[in-house]
């Protein structure tokens, strides 16, 4: 069995949720500072890609990086580089679509977070690098792995953006998902049943580790309250 | 809305109000963690905040020691590491460590670096967060209601505690309250706070003997008060209580209520000049006391300022029951003409 679509998908969504990784955070620590009016607008905007169709944000993203393209026929002129139609064309599609879902979980675990926290070390003296890195980050840590499994998990499964970007050329830019498709229209069902196995164990890989890193994250915050109590 | 306005020297001074009258975000423009609209903040001759001159140093700079209601302890690490994250930003590693052991000493929290705060009593995390405060070399300490949480046998322990750290650190410390014998035993000057408003800063003393506002007498503790006409230099007709009292001259013009402790309205035989004839509404006993709610001839019984409220040792409360009728006298002295605000 041709191993390239596994090694593909998990290249692609790796790759994408590492850039949503960081994007998102980013996004979702500055919106806070964002003026009012602005701030609904910007939120529905850097949500749309979960509400639209992914046929409809793979359209998009033709007219924008395809040969034609604005963004695209610069990047052809200027680097003779084709954006679509390569296996790199699906990152563009699975960053768009899982960006929301971490821009969205990391603002309510930001939202959630006790303010007060971040005031103290400020009066403190502590630089805000330092308050976000060793406070603000730490305290949310669990909002922001939920955000990221999300992330990686849809990254995974994307099919139809990825599709109208990348097409499927086996061993170049195939990828479970649109391997499965292919192989279900030629009517391989034994091949495309090995597929959905595979797709099966990595899906329960992914959750079976996040389950445990919670489980993990949860310790420090149960650790034998009341032990000292006694003591004023 | 907030219109704060007070100085302090090296002392205690009281932030007195209710809850939700703005004491805690006071606080919070002088840490500079929130921003005033307008107005000025000045600390040991350095301007930090000035709304003319567009003066606004980052809280970093400020110097300024809040604790927080909540403590505010950075619940992802250890006793040390919270302490140490403040000392490691002033200091070298090894003084840093030296510092550390020496607070820890004199907070009587050794031996608990490498417990989390959620592992902690109330008492000693209040303990290690006041420690991480002193690491950050303060000018001024604010002090956030710091006992208003704790049980009341924790609360005499760690007042004590406090009153001595203070007393260590010399400088100018605000603290916040809404109690008002914490505040008596505690702190040397008082600035009374009431929806967002602050009062002329003056002595504990000064303020429970002569508090000049109604808000000021119930805070400190005045259970009846009465609206008021003037009628002469030395009389009053109290509007609540339905009665005629008479007043230390000259009453002022701009008094609209009266205050009367409770502990100086006694019974007494009938007539005679500022007494009142009474019913009693109910008889409470107290741990020490006895306390019974009167209502006076005439006066709305539904109004909350017409109740009469007198404690008495329980000896002398013993004959009284709900229902009898008696007099009570109120000496002029003993009446604080109050103003509106």
């Amino acid at each position: 069995m041709d191993l390239f679509p596994l090694y593909n998908s998990l290249r692609v969504a790796s790759i994408s949720t590492f850039i949503t990784f960081f994007l998102g955070i980013c996004v979702a620590y500055y919106i806070a500072r964002v003026p009012r009016a602005v701030k609904g607008f910007l939120d529905c905007v850097l949500t749309l890609p979960l509400v639209l169709p992914p046929t409809v944000v793979g359209f998009f993203l033709l007219k924008t990086i395809g040969p034609m393209g604005p963004v695209g026929s610069r990047v052809l002129e200027a680097f003779g580089l084709k954006l679509t139609m390569t296996w790199y064309s699906a990152i563009f599609a699975t960053t768009i679509v899982t960006f929301p879902l971490m821009y969205r979980t990391v603002r309510g675990a930001f939202e959630s977070f006790d303010k007060t926290l971040a005031y103290a070390g400020q009066t403190l003296g502590l630089s805000d690098t330092f308050i976000f890195w060793r406070v603000i980050m730490p305290n949310c840590r669990q909002g922001i792995l939920a955000g990221t499994v999300l992330a990686f998990a849809r990254a995974l499964g994307e099919f139809g953006a990825t599709t109208m970007v990348t097409g499927y050329i086996p061993g170049r830019t195939a990828t479970i998902s649109t391997t499965v498709y292919q192989l279900w229209r030629e009517g391989n069902d034994s091949l495309a049943y090995k597929w959905v196995a595979v797709n099966l164990v990595i899906s329960f890989i992914v959750l079976l580790t996040v389950n445990m890193l919670e489980k993990r994250y949860k310790e420090p915050t149960r650790a034998g309250r009341g032990a000292l109590a006694d003591d004023v | 809305m907030l219109d704060a306005e007070f100085e302090a020297g090296n002392e205690i001074l009281a932030l007195l109000g209710a809850s939700g009258c703005g004491k805690s975000m006071t606080l919070k423009c002088i840490a500079g963690v929130e921003r005033p609209d307008e107005g000025r903040i000045v600390i040991d001759g350095i301007t930090l905040f000035d709304s003319e001159k567009k003066i606004d140093v980052f809280p970093q700079k400020r110097r300024v020691g809040l604790l927080f209601q909540s403590y505010a302890l950075f619940p992802n690490m250890t006793v040390e590491q919270n302490i140490m994250s403040v000392l490691i930003s002033r200091m070298a590693k090894e003084d840093a460590k030296k510092r550390l052991a020496c607070l820890t000493e004199s907070l009587y929290i050794s031996g608990l670096e490498n417990h989390y705060p959620v592992q902690l009593s109330g008492g000693q995390q209040q303990r290690v967060a006041l420690a991480r405060i002193l690491a950050s070399d303060p000018s001024i300490i604010m002090l956030d209601e710091p006992l208003s949480a704790l049980d009341s046998y924790l609360r005499w322990q760690l007042e004590q505690e406090l009153v001595r750290l203070l007393e260590n650190f010399g400088g100018t410390t605000i603290y916040v309250s809404h109690n008002r014998d914490e505040v008596y035993r505690i702190c040397g000057k008082v600035c009374v706070m009431s929806r967002g408003r602050t009062e002329r800063v003056c002595t504990v003393d000064d303020l429970f003997e002569a508090p000049r506002t109604l808000a000021a007498a119930l805070l400190f503790g005045c259970k009846n008060y009465s609206r008021i006409e003037r009628v002469s230099e030395d009389k009053v007709w109290a509007v609540d209580w339905k009665t005629y009292l008479c007043c230390p001259a000259p009453v002022d013009g701009d008094a609209r209520y009266i205050g009367v402790r409770a502990h100086y309205i006694e019974p007494c035989a009938e007539g005679g000049e500022n007494t009142i004839h009474c019913t009693v509404l109910r008889v409470t006993q107290d741990v020490f006391s006895t306390i019974v709610m009167l209502l006076p001839d005439g006066a709305e019984p539904s109004s909350d300022f017409s109740n009469i409220r007198i404690e008495l040792p329980k000896e002398r409360a013993r004959g009284i029951r709900k229902g009898d009728a008696i007099f009570v006298k109120i000496k002029p002295h003993d009446i604080m003409m109050l103003k509106k605000s």
